[in-house]
């Protein structure tokens, strides 16, 4: 599903470089649920964004699904996001002008699909997360668990390969936190991919597989028994 | 490439971001609305002003010069200073003779006289004219006819008079052509009446009789008031004057430096003047109307330009859903072009309501100093191509900017 081989990134500050990534080498299978942990700079957040090609790896090689990726120009890595990949995000990045179904089907919009077939595949999505009545909503009349549905129904919209999720319950309560996870859980058991940055060691362990970083560089890769998170719910 | 011009969901896109920041937007527009507004405005107030001219001076050649006799200031060939100056016939026939650029010379004569009709009476100028008077000067006719060839040769006694002496020597509704009234105690047929003229070229007439008439009962001989010089327009009136008067102080034997011996006044120097202010003033105004026009063109540049930099974050999640850079730049210039040109329509509404206010209170009857403002659909036209071309070039610099930043940067933005 996803390959990636000896993966360096550095980022110049000033006249100093930055070294952030040193040679990561990560492989996830179809179905895996990944928790890729560290403290603060540990590179968890670079690994995510050059996974989900909002950044470009200096080194190293990168192959999705088959595919390799490499000579990203904007517009090529942008059909790629739209094809393969689906973000959430801790913040929710929900367009406060647009409603809750708007949002969802705005992916599909950049995929070129007509406005009939948006608004059919955003409600089926919207009622998979259980706010098909939350439709017309915008996002600020909706509460954070909510909102955080929304932005996963939108990241399903586009069918995608390969979830994304960067701290989706850090901005949540415990509760609601475990509400969202439940339902992530749930996605997995469905059979995608999921790959999340967290540095809540619940959190993780509600994950199948869970990624250490320090200091750039995989301190430890190990598979652990799932929580559920209906157990806490 | 044009195909989404057409598609459904650009225009809700364009009009989802408008409505959800309706006053941002509004106040974007103001600037371009209110240059359009001022270009409409004052291009059809000039059009107005320069219509209103024309109909005064319309009736007139403008290009003319009027001259006559005073008293000689230096002595000259045995004559004393002071001698009193007389334009002769013979003077007119030499001028129109010589003088280069001459279109036509016309003799006037002029002096009061008591009008009697009925038992009404009153004092009014009376004017000896040529049919020719008419093409330089020409009558608006109410009733009748003006003087003809016929009535010089046979000096008839006939006399073309104004609404005005109508008004006070005959009854209301009284038909005049046609009726007698007694000049000096001289019987005159009325031929005509003639509307008085907003703007007098010279000092106005109240009855015009037949030349010839004119000198036989003033006993006027060859001596003349004064008179209107046209030139072609193709000459300088400026200098046709200067000609005519060294020729007619040659004539008159005249010291050549005497300034004072004829005394003129310049037609066409007075129109030039006005002519050219109406010139100037078209100038200014689309001057005036270009400039502002460009300042809210870049208003709206400007604002969008904050625009995109407020929603840095929403073009970041666009684009991490999938947006190309290119679909985000053609969507900010939609976005550009939209507003100008809905500013830009609304500038010439509401512009050409200003117009039709100016016509309604400024522009009606026959004293108007703005006579029927308007703008040409040309230059409407020309001026929402211009929004267009200005509304996608300074688009193209917030769009741009919106794909400056990294999806990832505008991600982090807060």
């Amino acid at each position: 599903m996803l390959k990636i081989n000896a993966l360096h990134k550095s980022y110049k500050i000033g006249d100093s470089s930055l070294h952030v990534l040193k040679g990561i080498d990560l492989s996830v299978e179809e179905g895996e649920m990944v928790a890729i942990m560290g403290s603060s700079g540990s590179g968890k957040s670079t690994l995510l964004n050059i996974i989900g090609m909002l950044d470009v790896a200096d080194t190293g090689e990168y192959i999705l699904d088959g595919l390799p990726i490499d000579n990203l120009t904007e517009k090529k890595a942008a059909v790629y996001r739209n094809k393969f990949l689906g973000f959430i995000f801790q913040s929710f990045n929900l367009i406060n002008y647009k409603n809750a179904l708007e949002n969802v089907a705005l992916p599909l919009y950049y995929q070129g699909l007509n406005r009939k077939k948006r608004q059919e595949l955003g409600m089926f999505h919207l009622e998979k997360v259980g706010l098909a009545d939350w439709s017309d909503h915008l996002p600020k009349e909706l509460s954070g668990g909510q909102k955080q549905r929304v932005a996963i129904a939108r990241a399903l919209a586009a069918n995608p390969k390969l979830l994304l999720a960067d701290e989706p319950t850090g901005a949540l309560d415990t509760k609601t936190s475990y509400e969202i996870m439940e339902f992530i859980q749930q996605l997995n058991d469905e059979g995608k991919t999921i790959l999340m940055v967290t540095h809540e060691e619940d959190i993780a362990n509600m994950c199948k597989r869970i990624v250490r970083l320090r200091d750039g560089v995989i301190m430890e890769d190990k598979k652990v028994t799932q929580v559920r998170a209906s157990a806490h719910v | 490439m044009f195909r989404f011009l057409f598609d459904r969901d650009t225009w809700q896109e364009v009009f989802d971001s408008f409505s959800k920041n309706k006053l941002r937007s509004i106040l974007t527009m103001v600037g371009v609305w209110w240059g359009v507004l001022l270009l409409i405005g004052l291009l059809g107030s000039a059009r107005g002003l320069e219509n209103s001219f024309n109909r005064l001076f319309g009736d007139f050649a403008t290009n003319s010069v009027f001259i006559w006799g005073q008293n000689t200031r230096k002595p000259f060939k045995g004559f004393q200073e002071g001698r009193r100056v007389r334009l002769t016939l013979t003077d007119v026939k030499k001028v129109e003779e010589n003088v280069e650029g001459i279109e036509f010379v016309v003799p006037r004569n002029q002096r009061t006289a008591k009008m009697d009709r009925k038992f009404l009476s009153g004092n009014f100028s009376v004017a000896g004219d040529l049919p020719l008077l008419d093409k330089v000067q020409k009558k608006k006719l109410k009733h009748g006819r003006f003087i003809n060839e016929t009535d010089i040769q046979t000096k008839r006694k006939v006399a073309v008079i104004s609404e005005d002496i109508y008004k006070q020597l005959f009854e209301k509704d009284e038909k005049a052509v046609g009726e007698y009234m007694l000049i000096n105690g001289i019987n005159f047929k009325v031929i005509g009446i003639f509307k008085t003229s907003n703007v007098s070229m010279g000092p106005s007439s109240d009855v015009h009789i037949p030349f010839s008439t004119f000198q036989q009962i003033f006993n006027q001989g060859d001596r003349i008031g004064w008179i209107m010089v046209t030139g072609k327009p193709e000459y300088s009136i400026k200098q046709i004057e200067s000609d005519a008067k060294l020729l007619l102080k040659n004539l008159n034997r005249i010291h050549p430096d005497d300034k004072r011996a004829f005394g003129s006044f310049n037609l066409g120097g007075e129109f030039a003047k006005v002519t050219g202010f109406l010139t100037g003033m078209q100038f200014l105004t689309w001057f005036v109307g270009i400039a502002t026009l460009i300042a809210g063109v870049f208003a709206i540049g400007n604002i969008l330009l904050i625009t995109v930099k407020e929603r840095t974050k929403e073009i970041g999640v666009r684009r991490a859903l999938g947006a190309t850079p290119f679909e985000i730049k053609r969507q900010i210039v939609v976005e550009a072009v939209f507003l100008t040109i809905i500013a830009g329509l609304l500038g010439i509404i509401s512009g050409g309501w200003i117009l039709i206010l100016l016509n309604h209170f400024a522009g009606q009857g026959a004293e108007a100093v703005i006579v029927n403002p308007s703008v040409s659909i040309i230059v409407v036209f020309i001026a929402l191509i211009i929004l267009v071309i200005l509304g996608t070039l300074i688009g193209l610099i917030p769009a741009f900017k919106a794909t400056s930043v990294k999806p990832i940067e505008a991600l982090r933005e807060e």
